[in-house]
Protein backbone atom coordinates (compact mmCIF):
# COMPACT_ATOMS: atom_id res chain seq x y z
CA UNK A 1 0.00 0.00 0.00
CA UNK A 2 1.63 3.17 -1.34
CA UNK A 3 0.45 6.58 0.02
CA UNK A 4 1.02 9.64 -1.57
CA UNK A 5 2.93 13.10 0.35
CA UNK A 6 -0.99 14.46 0.58
CA UNK A 7 -2.08 11.72 2.27
CA UNK A 8 0.25 11.36 4.47
CA UNK A 9 0.63 15.08 5.45
CA UNK A 10 -3.16 14.16 6.25
CA UNK A 11 -2.28 11.52 8.52
CA UNK A 12 0.87 13.07 10.09
CA UNK A 13 -1.16 16.18 10.52
CA UNK A 14 -3.79 13.64 12.01
CA UNK A 15 -1.68 12.36 14.40
CA UNK A 16 -0.01 15.82 15.49
CA UNK A 17 -3.73 17.53 16.12
CA UNK A 18 -4.61 14.01 18.49
CA UNK A 19 -1.59 14.03 20.18
CA UNK A 20 -0.95 17.94 21.11
CA UNK A 21 -5.43 17.75 22.04
CA UNK A 22 -4.58 14.59 24.74
CA UNK A 23 -1.56 15.65 25.84
CA UNK A 24 -2.66 19.44 26.85
CA UNK A 25 -6.41 17.83 28.18
CA UNK A 26 -5.29 15.33 30.20
CA UNK A 27 -3.95 17.69 33.26
CA UNK A 28 -6.95 19.32 32.91
CA UNK A 29 -8.90 16.18 32.62
CA UNK A 30 -7.59 14.85 35.72
CA UNK A 31 -8.10 17.92 37.91
CA UNK A 32 -12.28 18.52 36.86
CA UNK A 33 -12.13 14.39 37.39
CA UNK A 34 -10.44 14.69 40.81
CA UNK A 35 -13.30 17.03 41.80
CA UNK A 36 -15.64 15.48 40.61
CA UNK A 37 -14.80 12.38 41.87
CA UNK A 38 -13.87 13.32 45.37
CA UNK A 39 -15.53 17.11 45.86
CA UNK A 40 -19.20 18.12 46.93
CA UNK A 41 -19.83 21.48 45.28
CA UNK A 42 -22.56 23.55 44.31
CA UNK A 43 -22.98 23.22 40.39
CA UNK A 44 -21.43 19.61 40.29
CA UNK A 45 -23.74 18.45 38.00
CA UNK A 46 -23.60 21.54 35.91
CA UNK A 47 -20.05 20.83 35.35
CA UNK A 48 -20.79 17.10 34.90
CA UNK A 49 -22.99 18.10 31.97
CA UNK A 50 -20.56 20.72 30.81
CA UNK A 51 -18.42 18.30 30.26
CA UNK A 52 -20.08 15.31 28.64
CA UNK A 53 -22.22 18.33 26.26
CA UNK A 54 -19.82 17.54 23.14
CA UNK A 55 -21.17 13.89 23.39
CA UNK A 56 -24.61 14.61 22.78
CA UNK A 57 -24.48 17.96 20.67
CA UNK A 58 -24.11 17.96 17.16
CA UNK A 59 -20.84 18.07 16.65
CA UNK A 60 -21.64 20.86 14.11
CA UNK A 61 -23.12 23.15 16.87
CA UNK A 62 -20.01 22.65 19.01
CA UNK A 63 -17.67 23.66 16.13
CA UNK A 64 -20.42 26.54 15.72
CA UNK A 65 -19.80 27.22 19.04
CA UNK A 66 -16.14 27.48 18.89
CA UNK A 67 -15.81 29.37 16.05
CA UNK A 68 -17.99 32.08 17.59
CA UNK A 69 -15.91 31.74 20.97
CA UNK A 70 -12.39 31.11 19.51
CA UNK A 71 -12.91 32.79 16.09
CA UNK A 72 -10.64 35.58 15.01
CA UNK A 73 -13.73 37.97 16.28
CA UNK A 74 -14.77 35.52 18.73
CA UNK A 75 -14.42 37.07 22.66
CA UNK A 76 -11.92 34.61 23.71
CA UNK A 77 -9.98 33.90 20.27
CA UNK A 78 -9.67 38.37 19.40
CA UNK A 79 -7.85 38.77 23.13
CA UNK A 80 -5.76 35.28 22.60
CA UNK A 81 -4.54 36.98 18.86
CA UNK A 82 -4.47 40.54 20.20
CA UNK A 83 -2.62 40.08 23.28
CA UNK A 84 -0.64 36.29 23.42
CA UNK A 85 -0.42 36.09 19.12
CA UNK A 86 -2.24 32.82 19.52
CA UNK A 87 -4.78 32.09 16.92
CA UNK A 88 -7.07 29.49 16.18
CA UNK A 89 -8.83 29.98 13.24
CA UNK A 90 -8.05 28.28 10.33
CA UNK A 91 -5.05 26.84 11.58
CA UNK A 92 -4.09 23.48 13.14
CA UNK A 93 -3.80 24.30 16.41
CA UNK A 94 -7.58 25.07 15.95
CA UNK A 95 -7.91 21.81 15.31
CA UNK A 96 -6.38 20.23 18.18
CA UNK A 97 -8.39 22.75 20.26
CA UNK A 98 -12.01 21.00 18.13
CA UNK A 99 -10.36 17.66 18.95
CA UNK A 100 -9.74 18.16 22.42
CA UNK A 101 -13.19 19.71 23.44
CA UNK A 102 -14.75 16.51 21.15
CA UNK A 103 -12.97 13.67 23.36
CA UNK A 104 -12.48 15.51 26.31
CA UNK A 105 -15.72 13.49 27.67
CA UNK A 106 -13.99 9.98 26.64
CA UNK A 107 -10.90 11.57 28.47
CA UNK A 108 -12.56 12.23 31.83
CA UNK A 109 -14.71 9.04 32.27
CA UNK A 110 -12.21 6.47 32.73
CA UNK A 111 -9.66 9.09 34.61
CA UNK A 112 -13.12 9.75 36.51
CA UNK A 113 -13.64 6.18 37.61
CA UNK A 114 -10.39 5.22 38.24
CA UNK A 115 -9.44 8.12 40.72
CA UNK A 116 -13.08 6.74 42.68
CA UNK A 117 -11.59 3.37 42.46
CA UNK A 118 -8.64 4.47 44.18
CA UNK A 119 -9.45 3.11 48.08
CA UNK A 120 -9.22 6.28 50.51
CA UNK A 121 -8.11 4.03 53.48
CA UNK A 122 -4.94 3.85 51.71
CA UNK A 123 -5.02 7.78 51.30
CA UNK A 124 -5.84 7.96 55.08
CA UNK A 125 -2.55 5.88 55.94
CA UNK A 126 -0.69 7.88 53.32
CA UNK A 127 -1.16 10.58 55.60
CA UNK A 128 -0.56 9.14 59.50
CA UNK A 129 2.87 8.31 57.76
CA UNK A 130 3.43 12.18 56.80
CA UNK A 131 1.99 12.63 53.34
CA UNK A 132 0.69 16.39 52.69
CA UNK A 133 -2.40 16.00 50.78
CA UNK A 134 -0.28 17.11 47.66
CA UNK A 135 2.30 14.37 48.51
CA UNK A 136 -0.76 11.70 49.01
CA UNK A 137 -2.13 12.54 45.78
CA UNK A 138 1.40 12.22 43.89
CA UNK A 139 2.43 9.34 45.68
CA UNK A 140 -0.69 7.02 46.43
CA UNK A 141 -3.55 8.79 44.30
CA UNK A 142 -2.01 9.39 41.16
CA UNK A 143 -0.44 5.87 40.81
CA UNK A 144 -3.26 3.73 41.71
CA UNK A 145 -4.79 5.61 39.05
CA UNK A 146 -2.34 5.67 36.44
CA UNK A 147 -3.76 2.71 34.45
CA UNK A 148 -7.45 4.64 33.93
CA UNK A 149 -5.42 7.78 33.23
CA UNK A 150 -3.72 5.65 30.11
CA UNK A 151 -6.95 4.67 29.24
CA UNK A 152 -8.39 7.83 29.46
CA UNK A 153 -5.67 9.37 27.30
CA UNK A 154 -6.01 6.47 24.58
CA UNK A 155 -9.58 6.54 24.47
CA UNK A 156 -9.17 10.48 23.87
CA UNK A 157 -6.87 10.28 21.34
CA UNK A 158 -8.43 7.72 19.17
CA UNK A 159 -11.20 9.92 19.24
CA UNK A 160 -9.64 12.97 18.57
CA UNK A 161 -8.22 11.51 15.18
CA UNK A 162 -11.23 10.57 13.66
CA UNK A 163 -13.37 13.70 14.88
CA UNK A 164 -14.39 15.54 11.72
CA UNK A 165 -17.79 17.66 12.46
CA UNK A 166 -16.51 20.29 14.79
CA UNK A 167 -12.79 20.17 12.90
CA UNK A 168 -14.55 21.17 9.74
CA UNK A 169 -16.98 23.83 11.04
CA UNK A 170 -14.52 25.53 12.88
CA UNK A 171 -11.05 25.51 10.86
CA UNK A 172 -12.36 24.08 7.76
CA UNK A 173 -10.50 22.16 5.65
CA UNK A 174 -7.38 23.09 4.31
CA UNK A 175 -4.92 20.74 2.82
CA UNK A 176 -1.82 20.85 4.84
CA UNK A 177 -2.46 23.07 7.78
CA UNK A 178 -6.02 21.38 9.20
CA UNK A 179 -7.17 18.53 6.69
CA UNK A 180 -6.97 15.75 8.72
CA UNK A 181 -7.56 12.08 8.40
CA UNK A 182 -11.14 12.63 8.13
CA UNK A 183 -11.60 15.66 6.26
CA UNK A 184 -9.26 13.74 3.88
CA UNK A 185 -11.44 11.31 3.19
CA UNK A 186 -14.41 13.23 3.06
CA UNK A 187 -12.31 15.44 0.05
CA UNK A 188 -11.72 12.34 -1.53
CA UNK A 189 -15.38 11.05 -2.18
CA UNK A 190 -16.23 13.89 -3.19
CA UNK A 191 -13.42 13.80 -6.14
CA UNK A 192 -13.73 11.53 -9.35
CA UNK A 193 -11.14 8.68 -8.85
CA UNK A 194 -10.89 9.32 -4.94
CA UNK A 195 -12.11 6.37 -4.12
CA UNK A 196 -9.20 4.04 -3.81
CA UNK A 197 -7.45 6.71 -2.01
CA UNK A 198 -10.04 7.09 0.18
CA UNK A 199 -9.79 3.54 1.07
CA UNK A 200 -6.44 4.03 2.41
CA UNK A 201 -6.46 6.24 4.78
CA UNK A 202 -10.30 4.41 5.94
CA UNK A 203 -7.59 0.96 6.25
CA UNK A 204 -5.21 3.96 8.40
CA UNK A 205 -8.28 5.25 10.05
CA UNK A 206 -9.54 1.25 11.39
CA UNK A 207 -5.69 0.58 12.35
CA UNK A 208 -4.92 3.57 14.01
CA UNK A 209 -8.19 2.68 16.24
CA UNK A 210 -8.34 -0.68 16.69
CA UNK A 211 -4.49 -0.16 18.33
CA UNK A 212 -5.99 2.54 20.47
CA UNK A 213 -9.17 -0.18 21.64
CA UNK A 214 -6.61 -2.95 22.28
CA UNK A 215 -4.15 -0.41 24.06
CA UNK A 216 -6.99 0.81 26.51
CA UNK A 217 -7.98 -2.90 26.93
CA UNK A 218 -4.55 -3.56 27.92
CA UNK A 219 -4.21 -0.57 30.76
CA UNK A 220 -7.52 -1.83 32.37
CA UNK A 221 -6.33 -5.00 32.87
CA UNK A 222 -3.18 -3.43 34.27
CA UNK A 223 -5.39 -1.58 36.59
CA UNK A 224 -7.09 -4.63 38.29
CA UNK A 225 -3.61 -6.26 38.42
CA UNK A 226 -2.30 -3.28 40.17
CA UNK A 227 -4.93 -2.93 42.54
CA UNK A 228 -4.64 -6.58 43.63
CA UNK A 229 -1.13 -5.97 44.86
CA UNK A 230 0.33 -8.23 42.28
CA UNK B 1 1.25 11.72 77.84
CA UNK B 2 -1.20 11.89 75.87
CA UNK B 3 -4.60 13.93 76.56
CA UNK B 4 -7.79 13.37 75.79
CA UNK B 5 -11.17 15.22 76.43
CA UNK B 6 -12.90 15.31 73.71
CA UNK B 7 -16.76 14.91 72.09
CA UNK B 8 -18.20 13.80 68.67
CA UNK B 9 -21.95 13.10 67.27
CA UNK B 10 -21.67 10.51 65.02
CA UNK B 11 -25.19 10.22 63.94
CA UNK B 12 -27.13 9.12 66.79
CA UNK B 13 -23.91 8.03 68.86
CA UNK B 14 -22.60 10.25 71.03
CA UNK B 15 -18.88 9.50 71.94
CA UNK B 16 -17.27 10.89 74.54
CA UNK B 17 -14.28 10.31 76.40
CA UNK B 18 -11.84 11.88 78.68
CA UNK B 19 -8.54 10.76 80.06
CA UNK B 20 -5.24 10.85 80.67
CA UNK B 21 -2.80 8.54 80.26
CA UNK B 22 1.41 8.03 80.33
CA UNK B 23 1.34 4.58 80.40
CA UNK B 24 4.05 2.83 77.73
CA UNK B 25 0.53 0.97 76.20
CA UNK B 26 -2.32 2.30 76.84
CA UNK B 27 -5.42 0.01 76.38
CA UNK B 28 -8.43 1.58 74.45
CA UNK B 29 -11.24 -1.65 75.23
CA UNK B 30 -14.76 -1.89 74.32
CA UNK B 31 -17.14 -4.02 72.55
CA UNK B 32 -16.98 -3.47 69.05
CA UNK B 33 -19.68 -0.24 68.55
CA UNK B 34 -18.19 1.36 71.44
CA UNK B 35 -16.33 3.96 69.99
CA UNK B 36 -12.83 2.67 70.01
CA UNK B 37 -11.66 3.53 66.71
CA UNK B 38 -13.75 6.68 65.99
CA UNK B 39 -11.60 7.74 69.02
CA UNK B 40 -8.08 6.58 67.95
CA UNK B 41 -9.21 8.42 64.46
CA UNK B 42 -9.53 11.54 66.24
CA UNK B 43 -6.18 10.73 68.21
CA UNK B 44 -5.02 10.58 64.39
CA UNK B 45 -6.36 13.55 63.43
CA UNK B 46 -8.48 12.05 60.88
CA UNK B 47 -11.49 12.55 62.42
CA UNK B 48 -12.47 16.26 63.97
CA UNK B 49 -13.62 15.98 67.29
CA UNK B 50 -16.84 18.78 68.07
CA UNK B 51 -15.71 20.17 71.07
CA UNK B 52 -12.45 19.29 73.02
CA UNK B 53 -8.46 18.95 73.23
CA UNK B 54 -6.41 16.72 71.99
CA UNK B 55 -2.56 17.09 73.56
CA UNK B 56 0.89 15.06 73.31
CA UNK B 57 3.26 15.84 75.38
CA UNK B 58 1.93 19.15 75.93
CA UNK B 59 1.80 19.98 72.83
CA UNK B 60 -2.10 20.59 71.39
CA UNK B 61 -3.28 18.78 68.29
CA UNK B 62 -6.94 19.69 68.38
CA UNK B 63 -8.83 22.40 70.23
CA UNK B 64 -12.15 23.50 69.14
CA UNK B 65 -12.22 25.90 71.66
CA UNK B 66 -9.26 27.55 70.17
CA UNK B 67 -9.73 26.98 66.89
CA UNK B 68 -6.35 24.35 66.12
CA UNK B 69 -6.61 21.27 64.32
CA UNK B 70 -3.16 20.08 63.51
CA UNK B 71 -3.49 17.77 59.90
CA UNK B 72 -2.72 14.24 60.21
CA UNK B 73 0.09 14.02 58.39
CA UNK B 74 2.11 16.77 61.04
CA UNK B 75 1.19 15.05 63.83
CA UNK B 76 4.30 12.53 64.00
CA UNK B 77 1.74 9.58 64.95
CA UNK B 78 1.86 6.30 63.93
CA UNK B 79 -1.00 4.48 62.88
CA UNK B 80 -1.32 0.55 62.54
CA UNK B 81 -4.75 -0.18 60.93
CA UNK B 82 -6.77 -3.81 61.50
CA UNK B 83 -6.49 -4.17 57.57
CA UNK B 84 -2.99 -3.63 57.41
CA UNK B 85 -3.30 -0.83 54.31
CA UNK B 86 -0.04 -1.43 52.71
CA UNK B 87 0.67 0.35 49.07
CA UNK B 88 -0.24 -2.47 46.66
CA UNK B 89 1.69 -0.72 43.69
CA UNK B 90 4.56 -0.61 45.90
CA UNK B 91 6.63 -3.08 47.35
CA UNK B 92 8.06 -4.07 51.01
CA UNK B 93 11.46 -2.17 51.19
CA UNK B 94 9.32 0.98 49.70
CA UNK B 95 6.02 0.50 52.18
CA UNK B 96 8.67 0.77 54.91
CA UNK B 97 10.37 3.22 53.42
CA UNK B 98 7.64 5.53 52.75
CA UNK B 99 7.34 7.53 55.89
CA UNK B 100 11.36 8.25 55.87
CA UNK B 101 10.49 9.72 52.54
CA UNK B 102 7.36 12.21 53.44
CA UNK B 103 9.11 13.30 56.49
CA UNK B 104 12.13 14.21 54.83
CA UNK B 105 14.02 12.33 57.83
CA UNK B 106 17.81 11.14 57.04
CA UNK B 107 18.40 7.49 55.90
CA UNK B 108 18.27 5.28 59.06
CA UNK B 109 20.11 2.05 58.10
CA UNK B 110 20.77 1.15 61.61
CA UNK B 111 16.97 1.78 62.13
CA UNK B 112 15.65 -0.27 59.53
CA UNK B 113 17.53 -2.98 60.20
CA UNK B 114 16.93 -3.38 63.76
CA UNK B 115 12.91 -3.32 63.10
CA UNK B 116 13.43 -5.23 60.07
CA UNK B 117 14.74 -8.19 62.57
CA UNK B 118 12.67 -7.15 65.08
CA UNK B 119 9.42 -7.75 63.05
CA UNK B 120 10.94 -10.84 61.01
CA UNK B 121 10.21 -9.29 57.55
CA UNK B 122 14.15 -9.01 56.16
CA UNK B 123 13.30 -11.83 53.39
CA UNK B 124 10.35 -10.05 52.77
CA UNK B 125 11.49 -6.71 51.47
CA UNK B 126 11.09 -7.05 47.19
CA UNK B 127 7.56 -8.78 47.14
CA UNK B 128 4.67 -7.05 46.95
CA UNK B 129 1.82 -6.51 49.65
CA UNK B 130 -1.07 -8.81 47.45
CA UNK B 131 1.68 -12.00 47.84
CA UNK B 132 2.09 -11.79 51.93
CA UNK B 133 -0.07 -13.65 54.11
CA UNK B 134 -2.25 -11.65 56.38
CA UNK B 135 0.49 -11.94 59.31
CA UNK B 136 2.95 -11.20 57.40
CA UNK B 137 1.40 -7.60 56.33
CA UNK B 138 0.49 -7.01 59.54
CA UNK B 139 4.05 -7.15 60.62
CA UNK B 140 5.34 -5.00 57.52
CA UNK B 141 2.38 -2.20 58.40
CA UNK B 142 3.97 -2.13 61.74
CA UNK B 143 7.74 -1.30 60.67
CA UNK B 144 6.20 0.66 58.14
CA UNK B 145 4.73 2.98 61.36
CA UNK B 146 7.54 2.77 62.77
CA UNK B 147 9.94 3.63 60.40
CA UNK B 148 8.34 6.88 59.95
CA UNK B 149 9.49 7.60 63.46
CA UNK B 150 5.80 8.42 65.52
CA UNK B 151 5.98 9.92 68.92
CA UNK B 152 3.07 7.80 69.37
CA UNK B 153 1.84 4.59 67.70
CA UNK B 154 -2.33 3.50 67.57
CA UNK B 155 -2.96 0.22 67.09
CA UNK B 156 -6.81 -0.12 66.07
CA UNK B 157 -7.02 -4.31 66.73
CA UNK B 158 -3.72 -4.85 64.45
CA UNK B 159 -4.67 -8.80 65.27
CA UNK B 160 -8.60 -8.38 64.13
CA UNK B 161 -8.32 -9.78 60.97
CA UNK B 162 -6.14 -12.51 61.76
CA UNK B 163 -7.31 -15.80 62.68
CA UNK B 164 -6.35 -17.78 66.10
CA UNK B 165 -2.87 -19.05 64.68
CA UNK B 166 -2.09 -16.09 63.39
CA UNK B 167 -2.61 -13.90 66.10
CA UNK B 168 -0.31 -16.17 68.16
CA UNK B 169 2.21 -15.69 65.66
CA UNK B 170 2.06 -12.00 66.18
CA UNK B 171 1.63 -10.96 69.48
CA UNK B 172 5.25 -11.83 70.36
CA UNK B 173 6.22 -9.15 68.18
CA UNK B 174 3.64 -6.77 69.79
CA UNK B 175 5.47 -7.43 73.28
CA UNK B 176 8.44 -7.08 71.81
CA UNK B 177 7.51 -3.80 70.46
CA UNK B 178 6.39 -2.88 74.08
CA UNK B 179 9.43 -3.62 75.72
CA UNK B 180 12.75 -2.32 72.92
CA UNK B 181 10.60 -0.21 70.51
CA UNK B 182 10.16 2.68 73.03
CA UNK B 183 7.43 4.46 71.32
CA UNK B 184 4.25 5.00 73.43
CA UNK B 185 1.20 3.14 72.11
CA UNK B 186 -2.34 3.20 72.01
CA UNK B 187 -3.52 0.03 71.49
CA UNK B 188 -7.37 -0.55 70.93
CA UNK B 189 -8.63 -4.17 71.34
CA UNK B 190 -11.94 -6.04 72.47
CA UNK B 191 -10.06 -8.82 73.53
CA UNK B 192 -9.13 -9.08 77.23
CA UNK B 193 -6.89 -11.95 77.27
CA UNK B 194 -4.60 -9.42 74.76
CA UNK B 195 -5.20 -6.49 76.68
CA UNK B 196 -3.77 -8.13 79.79
CA UNK B 197 -0.72 -9.35 78.04
CA UNK B 198 -0.31 -5.98 76.44
CA UNK B 199 -1.56 -2.81 78.20
CA UNK B 200 0.10 -1.33 80.63
CA UNK B 201 -3.06 0.88 81.30
CA UNK B 202 -6.18 0.57 80.41
CA UNK B 203 -9.71 2.75 79.23
CA UNK B 204 -12.82 0.70 79.41
CA UNK B 205 -15.23 2.49 76.89
CA UNK B 206 -18.76 1.60 76.86
CA UNK B 207 -21.51 2.84 74.29
CA UNK B 208 -19.29 5.87 73.55
CA UNK B 209 -18.81 6.41 76.96
CA UNK B 210 -15.59 5.93 78.70
CA UNK B 211 -16.39 4.16 81.97
CA UNK B 212 -13.36 2.86 84.10
CA UNK B 213 -9.67 4.23 83.98
CA UNK B 214 -6.69 2.60 85.63
CA UNK B 215 -4.05 -0.37 85.18
CA UNK B 216 -5.24 -3.88 83.72
CA UNK B 217 -7.24 -4.98 86.68
CA UNK B 218 -10.31 -2.63 85.63
CA UNK B 219 -11.02 -5.62 82.98
CA UNK B 220 -11.97 -8.18 85.23
CA UNK B 221 -13.32 -5.42 87.30
CA UNK B 222 -15.72 -3.92 84.40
Amino acid sequence: MELSPAEWTAILLSLRVAAVATLVATPLGIALAWLLARRDFWGKSALDAAIHLPLVLPPVVTGYLLLLSFGRHGLVGGFLADHLGIVFAFRWTGAALACGVMSFPLLVRPIRLSLEAVDQRLEQASATLGAAPWQVFATVTLPLALPGILAGMVLGFAKAIGEFGATITFVSNIPGETQTISSAIYSLIQTPDGDTAALRLVVISIIIATSALIGSEWFARRATQRLHGN
Amino acid sequence: MLRVDVTKQLGEFTLTASFVSEGRVTGLFGASGAGKTSLINMIAGLLRPDRGVIAIDGETLDDTAAKIHVPPHRRRIGYVFQDARLFPHLDVRQNLDYGRRMNHLTDDPAARTRITEMLDIGHLLDRRPGKLSGGERQRVALGRALLSKPRLLLLDEPLGSLDEGRRAEILPYLIRLRDEANVPMVYVSHDAAEMRQLATQIVLLRGGQVTALGGVKVLTAG
